[in-house]
């Protein structure tokens, strides 16, 4: 495998449109944890700031920034977080292009996302990263401080402000449409007897 | 008669959360281990060696290997010379999966209310089965599962006439749609025959056979075999991001049926195999 790219939140076009599907990342920075409850909590608040024509309130500005489909474990006393491993995009799939047309830049977890999601990342220019599902001791190394930022009440589905090194990722779905899932299939499936 | 507390049967589920969340199986480990030396995709090997090398970490750690620690299911067999004394065999249980999840700084992932959505903020209850066996013996066993790859199982009632191809090929189907988000590379639990309700617990059940075991049956013994050839041709790959390595095993797990039924259920099972077991 090649070299990891190293990259820097916030995301810039410019480091994302060199970004291909199967590249190898470390990220660094800042990255949000939001998951199912968060996301949905997010896309509300969206809709009633259009409905009552006023600026919403979100808990973090979207521009440029990344979110993370995690629940950590609890931490034991002496740790930074406890084991913080991705969990399946395909949940957040009806929120996301929402907050892509806002300005999100990407996205970490683990599993196939929608074609809606894919094409709004090709029209609003993001990626989406995978993180190995089930490594969350691993992962939790590199996240070196944790603040709670909003809806402390969803417990392990708050939003954190994660400070993460050399977090590592691949690239799943890049600005060009591309899906590693598929192109992955295509490269390594064996035609048996059973055909299709 | 023999004499089990119910102080016992909370210990042994305590120490059993804890243990099952913690440390990766032996049959599990070498499963991987074997299956990373023959990926062919660079990606591949990347993720199984990340696998492994957080399933290290958790052990010597003692940390959950992965922060979805799961809805509890605990299988029983209960000899039936067993009395449980000391109070509620149910509640016993509920104490257990209380403690090993406060304790062992587990994941709470239990809402009390499918709709409403309340977390009942100790992981209870769990899901538990019962078996009453011969014997004297009370044997637990504690499998805690993510949703992940609890989500992507099914239940389909095939006809008769579709036989075992019908059933190939729809779990050759199922897991080449669904396999990907399941958190490859997957232990495939299938359960074929009984009732509506049966096939999903010998699905489940299925999953508790050790990785590497055959069927003691040599007719589903080839089938298993046929299956997991087949599965790994798929080329979904470790994290379904492309690559020879999609299952570690497929169980399979037969009961009688109606003449007129054909009823199958796939559970799938992450690469984060969790079960333990203890005999009181």
């Amino acid at each position: 495998m090649v070299n990891p790219i190293r990259i820097e939140t916030p995301l810039d076009e410019e480091t994302i449109i060199k970004l291909k599907i199967g590249d190898k990342v470390l990220l660094n920075g800042i990255v949000y944890t939001g998951r199912d409850q968060a996301h949905k909590r997010i896309v509300d608040e969206l809709e009633k700031a259009a409905r009552e024509n006023h600026k919403p309130k979100l808990p973090f500005v979207l521009e440029g920034q990344v979110i993370y489909y995690a629940g950590p474990a609890p931490c034991r006393p002496g740790m930074v977080i406890g084991p913080a491993g991705p969990t399946t995009s395909g949940r957040m799939d009806p929120y996301t292009p929402i907050l892509l047309k806002r300005g999100l830049k990407g996205t970490i977890g683990k599993g196939r996302r929608s074609k809606d999601t894919i094409e709004a990342m090709r029209k609003y220019k993001a990626v989406y990263f995978v993180a190995v599902g089930g490594a969350a001791v691993l992962i939790s190394k590199r996240i070196k401080r944790v603040e709670t930022v909003a809806y402390e009440d969803l417990g392990p589905e708050a939003i954190y402000r994660l400070q993460v090194e050399d977090f590592p990722l691949i690239v799943a779905n890049d600005v060009y449409g591309n899906d590693l899932f598929d192109e992955g299939i295509k490269k390594y499936r064996k035609v048996t007897q059973q055909g299709e | 008669m023999k004499e089990i507390t119910s102080q016992d049967v909370t210990q042994a589920v305590e120490t059993l959360c804890i243990s099952s969340n913690c440390t990766l199986s032996e049959d599990a480990w070498e499963a991987i281990k074997e299956m990373l030396k023959d990926e062919e995709s660079p990606t591949g090997k990347e993720v199984l060696e990340q696998i492994l090398e957080n399933d290290r970490l958790a052990k010597e750690e003692k940390l959950p290997m992965c922060q979805d620690t799961g809805f509890t299911t605990i299988f029983v067999e209960m000899g039936q010379e067993v009395g449980v004394n000391g109070g509620d065999f149910y509640e016993a249980i509920n104490q257990g999966v209380r403690n090993g999840y406060k304790k062992g700084y587990l994941r709470k992932s239990v809402v009390k209310d499918p709709l409403r959505r309340k977390n009942t903020g100790d992981n209870t209850p769990p899901w538990v089965h019962i078996d009453i066996i011969p014997g004297d013996r009370l044997k637990i066993s504690v499998m805690p599962k993510g949703a992940g790859s609890e989500n992507m199982s099914t239940i389909k009632m095939l006809t008769p006439a579709e036989g075992v191809q019908g059933v190939k090929r729809f779990v050759l189907d199922w897991v080449r749609e669904r396999g990907a988000n399941a958190c490859p590379p997957l232990v495939v639990g299938v359960g074929i025959g009984g009732t509506f309700e049966g096939v999903a617990k010998l699905a489940k059940k299925a999953l508790l056979r050790p990785i590497g075991s055959k069927n003691p049956e040599p007719f589903y013994a080839e089938i298993e075999e046929d299956f997991l050839k087949e599965i790994n041709n798929l080329g979904l790959g470790p994290q379904g991001l492309g690559g020879s390595t999609t299952a570690l095993a497929v169980h399979i797990e037969p009961y009688p049926c109606h003449i007129a039924s054909l009823p199958l259920a796939i559970n799938l099972q992450c690469h984060a195999v969790r079960h333990a077991t203890i005999v009181l």
